[in-house]
């Protein structure tokens, strides 16, 4: 058509526009009433219903049992220059085993901590006992990437220079407010985190996500067996009940023998210690799991 | 880096009395020295921090700093920064905001955002501040950003547990504390704030124990931190287009609800959404954010914020953990507060564009825009010709 004509349909078009009123956004959600709540079917992860679900890879529920691996892990890997995190959960399925627990089965890719470098694949199989066992998660692994943690070199150098030393060494506060760690405190920093592995392994169930917070201090003690050993108190945090628990380790190490945890005991929160006025005692239960 | 005024600092605060005096110098006229030489030095710290041109976003900051940086913000940019103080904390402290806006209006749409409202988690507050101080950088140079701020205000609360943030900084036994700090009615001090708000308040992931760290309060609402969100937000609901919570740790992106039972109407759209924002975040420093509904991603809780927020109408609401994965936690070390406020701020902005460019740029706006642009175009050619 002619110009003109192509203009007058341009006008009349936005007059048209114009008369239609300014956008609004289409279906502003409003909010749910609380009579019409919408009930939606409890995915069979959460329901237990299904005897042997598929898992969603990044929803909580395999990222908690993953996580246990990685505490089973490093329990038998780590050290004070390595350490293996969780890099991230490709597979996983849950096996409903009645009374005998809860299995899941896991495909995860694990990262060294230390060097930020890949440690490849693992086939892991995380088992929740059932409630009336209070047993500690059993867990199997088959990885493929494991051998390439290697330190030796670094871990004699500091078993001599501890072994050697004529003062005992200790240090406290790791990391410190701002979460800083002096460079010297870091080896010592991660073997506290190795030795917490084996508290945060046996803790574990479905309802916790354990992480070492901090080191609060540690005392190196008498070599025994040619094995360095350490007493450790370690403050944890459960991702789930958001809380602090102070554990303390007795730690023993050596490069060829690994590291070991000979004993660990949990220290109630001391609640009186904020109050001037103690109201009660403080409850000196084990911690369990959040409601 | 160990700054020596924050060292003299941080040996008054963080060791107790009794071993303090054990040190180098001995005696009571000693430790009152040192106190006074302290008390000079974070004087003298605070007005050298206030400068916003020498402020270090890269360290933590206390409580006194960062309401003397606010204060500052506002005075070297009276155009676009106002202050609010909207509610007042159980410790008596004010609980204030940052109103950052051009051509601020009645009724003007607006983005909530807020920090600190767990104690520990101190690379909160540091990254409000890094919001604030990159809008205000950039919105003269970059036409988005400005364009964001005529047709959004953003209130922006550094730290909204303003008690419990002090508290974190006594010293290193008090660093861990979440909660606040009023005493409710069991035999601990504290309310979890992001228990208390009441959307399902009570009903999941919680504790009765006043003494829990997810303890929610005697009821829902009981908390003056609660309030005075709930009093600001809910007056301005209609208006306020998206609520953001900031946290730490855990690397997430999450959106409502925190109960299984209950799914978010546009769950799809805003998990295409925190899909977006966890792409923008990577392509920073590399860092896997994980996104999902709360229930579904980290636990089932009730209580919460953007619950809330959600619930009284806000359409977008989100919950963001910042870094790390658990390897130091909420002790975050300073080095890493640059990157994760990058990160975060590219997170954080790609969810505010989609969210200002669905609301001002329609589809029609855009096409009547053009069709003017085009006819304008026709009638100066057609009348040069002629």
């Amino acid at each position: 058509m002619g110009r003109p004509g192509w203009t007058l349909w341009v006008v009349v078009v936005l007059i048209g526009d114009s008369l239609a009123g300014p956008y609004r956004p289409d279906a502003e959600p409003g909010p749910l009433e609380t009579n019409n709540i919408e009930e939606l079917e409890v995915p069979p992860e959460l329901d237990g219903a299904m005897s042997d679900a598929e898992l969603v890879p990044h929803h909580y529920p395999a990222q908690r049992a993953a996580k246990v691996a990685v505490h089973y892990l490093n329990t038998r890997h780590a050290s004070p220059y390595s350490c293996i995190e969780l890099n991230r959960v490709h597979k996983a399925s849950l096996e409903d085993l009645g009374q005998a627990g809860k299995k899941y089965r896991l495909q995860i890719s694990l990262k060294e901590c230390v060097s930020n470098t890949d440690l490849g694949q693992c086939l892991a199989e995380v088992l929740f006992p059932g409630e009336q066992e209070q047993r500690a998660p059993q867990v199997q692994c088959s990885c493929e990437g494991l051998k390439k943690l290697n330190n030796r070199a670094e871990e004699d150098a500091l078993f001599q220079r501890l072994n050697t030393s004529n003062s005992p060494l200790s240090g406290s506060n790791i990391p410190d407010s701002y979460g800083n760690i002096a460079p010297e405190m870091k080896p010592m920093w991660h073997l506290g985190a190795a030795a917490a592995s084996f508290v945060m392994l046996k803790e574990s169930n479905e309802s916790t996500l354990y992480n070492m917070a901090q080191v609060a201090n540690f005392t190196q003690l008498e070599t025994e067996n040619d094995q360095l050993r350490f007493k450790y108190h370690i403050l944890l945090h459960d991702m789930i009940s958001q809380e602090i628990l102070h554990w303390k380790l007795l730690v023993a190490w050596s490069p060829a023998g690994g590291v070991s945890v000979p004993q660990a005991d949990w220290e109630p929160k001391c609640h009186h210690c904020e109050l001037p006025l103690a109201k009660s005692t403080p409850e000196a239960t084990k911690p369990s799991s959040a409601s | 880096m160990m700054n020596v005024e924050r060292c003299l600092l941080c040996r008054s605060f963080a060791i107790p009395a009794e071993q303090r005096t054990s040190g180098v110098m001995k005696g009571p006229v000693a430790v009152v020295l040192m106190l006074l030489l302290n008390r000079q030095l974070v004087t003298a710290r605070v007005l050298k921090q206030t400068e916003p041109r020498n402020y270090d976003y890269t360290m933590y900051h206390p409580l006194p700093e960062i309401m003397a940086w606010m204060r500052k913000i506002e005075t070297e940019n009276p155009e676009i920064v106002s202050t609010i103080t909207y509610g007042t904390s159980y410790e008596n402290r004010d609980i204030t905001l940052l109103k950052i806006g051009l051509n601020s209006a009645e009724n003007k749409k607006a983005i909530w955002m807020d920090c600190g409202i767990h104690a520990r988690e101190w690379i909160s507050p540091a990254f409000c501040q890094y919001f604030v101080k990159e809008i205000l950088h950039t919105y003269k140079t970059d036409a988005k950003v400005e364009e964001m701020l005529k047709n959004l205000d953003f209130y922006v609360t550094p730290v909204l547990n303003v008690d419990g943030y002090t508290y974190t900084w006594k010293d290193n036994t008090t660093r861990q504390w979440r909660k606040n700090r009023s005493p409710g009615t069991g035999s601990c001090i504290g309310t979890d704030l992001n228990r208390n708000y009441d959307f399902l308040w009570g009903t999941i992931g919680v504790s009765t124990d006043s003494c829990s760290i997810i303890y929610p309060g005697p009821k829902a609402n009981s908390e003056n931190e609660t309030r005075a969100v709930v009093d600001f937000v809910g007056a301005r609901s209609k208006d306020i287009l998206c609520f953001l919570t900031i946290h730490s740790f855990s690397q997430m992106i999450l959106f409502p609800y925190g109960h299984p039972n209950i799914k978010d109407p546009n769950y799809d759209e805003l998990t295409e959404l925190v899909n977006t924002a966890a792409k923008a975040i990577k392509a920073v420093h590399g860092m896997n954010y994980t996104v999902g509904s709360v229930t579904e991603t980290i636990y089932p809780t009730g209580g919460l914020s953007m619950d809330w927020a959600r619930f009284i109408g806000i359409p977008y609401s989100f919950a963001f953990e910042l870094r790390d994965k658990g390897e130091h936690g909420f002790k975050l070390p300073e080095d890493q507060i640059q990157p994760t406020c990058e990160e975060a701020y590219e997170g954080a902005l790609s969810i505010i564009t989609y969210i200002h460019d669905k609301t001002f740029h329609s589809s029609a706006v855009s096409v009547r825009a053009t069709l003017w642009t085009a006819l304008l175009a026709s009638w100066l050619t057609s009348t040069a010709l002629l």
